[in-house]
């Protein structure tokens, strides 16, 4: 039950015929001229990308900064990065509908499609930070080769392999399915031939039968159920990757948790950034209200109190422990060559974020946007500093380096910036950015015609 | 095994699916009956249309609602969903594929001594089982939703209904089939007015 004080889920006066019209005319209306001009910046971000991925095919790994000890260098950061990004869309549109908290309809379509290309610009990361990643495939998929070998499926780098692909093609599936019924909602909307022909050819004949849905829902129902174990899975094996090596400050059992918790903040984060902006650009501040954005922002603030607990937690192992190595990596991290950005890291994740304790900061949407930003700079900074600083000077102080990125590390992040949002800017152009048939569930609630105000899934 | 299949995928006697008709010398098809739909402002009137229509005798009959609506699969008489049965048999067949690779290929195919732990690592194998179970049953839930909803069907008949194209906005349908044993072709037409709908029209095949 909606507490009286909170702002609505949804502006009140609507019914499920204005929001169908609302929503879709995003989607049918002309093109806005700022969708021209941001698609183009992004556009050509991604062209960069490009650029790069031929210079690297061509010249190999070289032409970014790492070496020995640093063989992980930006690549590596940005994947952690992007795969945690995703993480929040998962946990929108699978754990939130488990837990029937209506509120998440209006955003989850967007969180969904921002897991998907987020985990692309993750999976484009590991694809070529391989090196040679024609010969790549071989040793990453189990497929019977001419020279008889098969993947070590002991290692945590092959757990990562299908997890990651596990959850592209899940987040996709899930993604689509909860497309069809809006698919089919454009179709019977549409004025264009095309647009006519295109949605009807993806919605398959969708038809909103009692049949259709009574499958539907329950197909949706059973995928948040298996979404949920999945998305935690994910982070938890990528935490793998470094935990299950001896390298100083990977070597932690604290990783799995605090990495997932990390994802969670780093993805809400992204959704903030977002919807913000979309919010305001498409005129959909009534169904993308202040609730969302209040609880999106408290949801940042407890998982950031989990990662500030990550934080310490190591901090005391490193003590703890007992072991040199361990103290001289915490150390290092703080007063080393990196710690500038150690202290940067937690003026970013730790520091800004308790601004949200106040009511009146969890209110303004400026306030907000700034500090969601921050939070995915600080993100990136986290990752930055687990591979970096670990790796740089680790047992024997001979073979102690830095890690300088080149201009190619750079021009490599910059373009999956430009891959993620290209995407992102095609989907809001070209599908609806929120749920319409949700919302209708929403929305009859207030429709004096209709007696029923019970949830989206027809529970009261 | 066939019943069980044909349990799961049961053919004719599915209230959405006609059997063509006879084809007429020339080429030329009759304008065949399908049904008759009426529509409805609101999913209670819906609902109390089609509990009247059970009561009248008839069985075949199909509603299309903007959202999904609870009680409606129960009062049209469509049993239960068969998905969930078929995402536990993805999720079984995944288990056994995942474990099943690993298995056979560290074991069998490509015995390798990594730090000398056993051939059959089993505990190292768990991740990947567990991600391969996830996604066979993702992927049948899917694809077992599609199947059951007979979906893709690029052509129906409702779609020719002038305002079928408001079952995707705000308003809702019940359409009583040409099938239905109870069913006469002026008759159900009358009844179908009587239930409050706000328009009642044939649906041709």
């Amino acid at each position: 039950m909606q507490i009286s004080d909170r702002p609505p889920v949804i502006a009140p006066g609507y019914t499920p015929g204005t929001v169908t019209d609302k929503i879709s005319a995003v989607v049918l209306n002309k093109t806005p001229r700022w969708w021209y001009v941001a698609f183009g910046v992004s556009f050509i971000a991604l062209q960069l990308l490009l650029i790069s991925m031929a210079k690297l095919l061509v010249l190999g790994v070289g032409i970014w900064g790492v070496n020995i000890p640093v063989g992980w260098g930006l690549a590596i950061v940005n994947f952690v990065w992007w795969i945690g990004i995703g993480h929040a869309g998962t946990l929108i549109s699978a754990i939130l509908l488990l837990l029937r908290q209506t509120w998440r309809t209006s955003i989850n379509r967007f969180a969904e499609a921002m897991t998907l290309f987020a985990v692309a610009a993750a999976g484009m990361f590991v694809l070529f930070h391989t090196g040679r990643q024609w010969l790549a495939v071989y040793w990453l998929f189990p497929y019977p080769n001419t020279m008889g070998l098969w993947p070590q499926f002991r290692s945590p780098l092959m757990w990562d392999v299908f997890a990651v692909s596990t959850y592209a093609t899940i987040s996709a599936v899930f993604w689509f399915v909860g497309l069809i019924p809006d698919l089919a909602t454009l179709r019977d909307r549409s004025k264009s031939p095309v647009g006519k022909i295109v949605y009807g050819m993806l919605a398959m004949g969708w038809r909103g039968s009692a049949r259709h849905w009574h499958n539907y829902e329950v197909a949706s129902l059973l995928l948040a159920g298996l979404a949920t174990p999945l998305v935690v899975s994910v982070h938890t094996v990528v935490s793998f990757d470094f935990a299950v090596g001896i390298v100083p400050g990977w070597h932690a059992t604290i990783f799995p948790p605090y990495f997932v918790a990390g994802a969670i903040y780093s993805g809400f984060a992204m959704v903030m950034t977002l919807s913000i902006p979309l919010r305001k650009l498409f005129g959909l501040e009534d169904f993308i209200t202040m609730r969302h954005l209040q609880n999106m922002a408290k949801i940042m603030l407890a998982t950031g109190l989990i990662v500030a607990y990550g934080y310490a937690i190591e901090m005391f192992m490193a003590w703890y422990s007992g072991n040199q190595f361990e103290q001289y990596m915490m150390r290092n991290r703080i007063l080393g060559p990196y710690g500038r950005i150690w202290f940067l890291l937690i003026l970013c994740n730790i520091l800004t974020p308790q601004l949200l304790w106040l009511r009146k900061v969890r209110n303004s949407v400026g306030m907000l946007f700034v500090i969601s930003i921050v939070v995915n700079i600080g993100m990136w900074l986290e990752r930055f500093v687990i591979v970096v600083t670990s790796l740089h000077r680790d047992f024997l102080p001979s073979s102690w380096d830095m890690y300088t990125p080149t201009r190619w590390d750079w021009a490599f992040f910059v373009g999956s910036l430009g891959l993620f949002f290209s995407l992102m800017f095609l989907f809001i152009r070209f599908l609806p950015v929120i749920s319409i048939f949700e919302m209708r569930t929403i929305a009859k609630g207030v429709d004096p015609a209709s007696a029923d105000t019970k949830d989206m899934r027809g529970r009261a | 095994m066939k019943s069980f299949l044909g349990r799961l995928f049961p053919r004719g006697g599915k209230p959405e699916f006609g059997t063509p008709g006879p084809r007429v010398a020339g080429g030329e098809l009759p304008a065949r009956l399908f049904g008759v739909i009426a529509e409805f402002a609101n999913a209670e009137d819906l609902l109390h249309a089609v509990h009247e229509s059970r009561k009248e005798g008839y069985q075949v009959m199909e509603a299309y609602t903007p959202y999904p609506v609870e009680e409606l699969n129960d009062a049209i008489g469509h049993g239960p969903s068969r998905v969930p049965v078929l995402v536990l048999l993805g999720g079984i067949v995944g288990a056994l594929f995942g474990f099943g690779l690993q298995y056979w290929t560290s074991v069998v195919a490509y015995p390798l001594n990594i730090g000398g732990r056993p051939y059959n690592s089993w505990v190292s194998f768990i991740p990947i089982t567990f991600e391969c179970t996830i996604l066979f049953a993702g992927l049948a839930a899917v694809l077992g939703m599609l199947v059951l909803n007979r979906l893709p069907m690029p052509y129906h008949p409702v779609f020719s209904v002038p305002r079928f194209h408001l079952a995707s906005r705000d308003r809702f349908f019940l359409m009583i089939l040409a099938r239905d044993p109870r069913f006469r072709a002026g008759e159900t037409f009358r009844f179908m007015e009587t239930l409050g709908a706000s328009h009642v029209s044939d649906v041709e095949d």
